[in-house]
């Protein structure tokens, strides 16, 4: 039993992470993903307070999935998820201020996030409240990771420099962590810019393509692998 | 039949969630709104010390302020002008005002203008400007700002209060020169209401003393953590 259900949760952590990556495979919440992604601290702000409303609104929505009918369980989520981005707004604009301010409309903006409700739809809505938050929780931790990836890579191409910026996310400690990577005499705007956060976002997904081919060869045998792809389908069947 | 029962029960099992949803959140609000206007008071604090230098006046600055309500200031809201005097002579005074033609709406800055009309020092206090593009108005951005500093309107037509794009002495941004056009014209603005309206601001009935008494105890709070930035 207790091995079981060990392998249910690694699977969600393999999930999460790689093979279903909300960044680089489901290509979802590209918006946020691109256009914040400019330096290391943003996307580590941001990156934070998805995870925390995508944990929130698994849970939750794992919660009431038994009252939930299918026909209306669209707008019951995103009643959901909206109330938690709401809330994790206030506690933020309280407690972490300067957070905040530098999240600026992209902290809202969660709520348009299509990671979220198609964690919602696809996995919450379905599975037991542990399972849901882990999930959520793991997706959470793989959006993450693509967004502080992307946001190193742009944040050296663009400014060549790192944690830009961190002690508006840290504290006064995090000013000692910027790292000036190399001198411009003007910024690279290209890197700065959404169509440099969509060009190495390709070379990301091509990267990560690149591994699972090679991990598939040292396979001697590979079996015929179902490719699983999650379908937010909003169709009432 | 059995449609119109799925409808009124899915219409209530919705209105339910909503309910619940609203009330949870206006609970947070409810709970976080002290917290939120404490935070908002202190950053307010420290962006006027910012801009009036401290040392330059002795009055307790967020405690001598009139409110005003014109369209110079960029809307038909009320604006907050704070006083700086020393041993009651005036020196500066802090302006909040709206740029009404931001990119993605207002945008919403302070400005300290010297009672000789120069202006000493501007802040962004809030805006929805492009990320990576507008959004250099903000000091933490781009010292952009910075360039206020020190000018004076030489006239009400003062043509040299533009972006460069448009013959001006202030530079646009690459890929933004509405952000900064709006700003500009704004702070121009605020220095005219400033000129015109000088006298009657530093004569005029003190509007913030009324919440002195929950201002201070903020204030200790403050003095030993303050002058960031």
């Amino acid at each position: 039993m207790t091995m079981k259900i060990n392998e249910e949760f690694k699977e969600i952590i393999w999930q999460g992470l790689w093979k279903n990556n909300p960044g680089l495979v489901q290509l979802l919440g590209l918006c946020p993903l691109l256009a914040v992604t400019s330096t290391v601290t943003n996307a580590l702000g941001l990156g934070i307070a998805t995870l925390l409303v995508l944990v929130c609104s698994n849970a939750t929505v794992s919660a009431v999935r038994q009252w939930v009918p299918k026909e209306v369980r669209i707008p019951i989520f995103v009643l959901i998820i909206a109330a938690f981005v709401s809330c994790v707004q206030l506690l933020m604009n309280a407690f972490t201020h300067g957070l905040y301010q530098s999240l600026g409309i992209f902290l809202p903006l969660i709520v348009t996030n299509c990671a979220i409700i198609g964690r919602a739809e696809a996995y919450a809505s379905k599975n037991p409240i542990k399972q849901a938050s882990f999930d959520g929780l793991m997706m959470g931790i793989g959006f993450s990771l693509v967004l502080v990836t992307l946001g190193t890579i742009r944040e050296v191409l663009g400014q060549g420099t790192l944690f830009d910026g961190a002690h508006l996310l840290l504290g006064d400690w995090a000013l000692a962590l910027r790292v000036e990577v190399f001198q411009f005499d003007s910024q690279f705007l290209l890197a700065i810019l959404p169509p440099g956060a969509f060009i190495v976002m390709g070379f990301l997904i091509a990267a990560k393509n690149v591994i699972d081919d090679k991990l598939a060869q040292q396979q001697p045998k590979p079996e015929k692998q179902n490719i699983e792809r999650v379908r937010v389908n909003f169709d009432a069947q | 039949m059995s449609m119109s029962v799925a409808i009124s029960k899915n219409s209530k099992i919705l209105a339910l969630f909503a309910i619940s949803c609203t009330a949870i959140v206006g609970l947070v609000n409810e709970l976080t709104k002290d917290k939120i206007y404490q935070q908002q008071q202190k950053q307010l604090l420290s962006t006027l010390n910012n801009i009036i230098e401290a040392d330059r006046y002795n009055n307790e600055l967020t405690l001598d302020c009139v409110k005003v309500n014109d369209i110079a200031l960029g809307s038909d809201k009320e604006q907050t002008v704070y006083l700086a005097r020393l041993n009651s002579t005036p020196v500066a005074a802090a302006i909040t005002a709206v740029a009404p033609k931001g990119y993605n709406g207002n945008i919403e800055l302070i400005v300290a203008i010297n009672v000789d009309g120069s202006i000493n020092g501007v802040r962004i206090l809030d805006h929805q400007e492009t990320p990576g593009l507008g959004d250099k108005i903000e000091l933490a951005k781009s010292n952009w700002i910075t360039s206020f500093s020190g000018k004076s309107l030489m006239s009400n037509n003062d043509s040299r209060w533009a972006v460069a794009k448009d013959g001006g002495m202030f530079d646009q941004f690459t890929g933004a020169t509405i952000t900064p056009r709006a700003v500009v014209s704004a702070v121009k603005e605020t220095a005219l209401y400033f000129k015109e309206n000088q006298k009657s601001l530093f004569t005029h009935e003190n509007d913030c003393q009324l919440i002195k008494q929950t201002l201070v105890s903020d204030d200790k709070e403050k003095a030993s953590d303050d002058h960031e930035n």
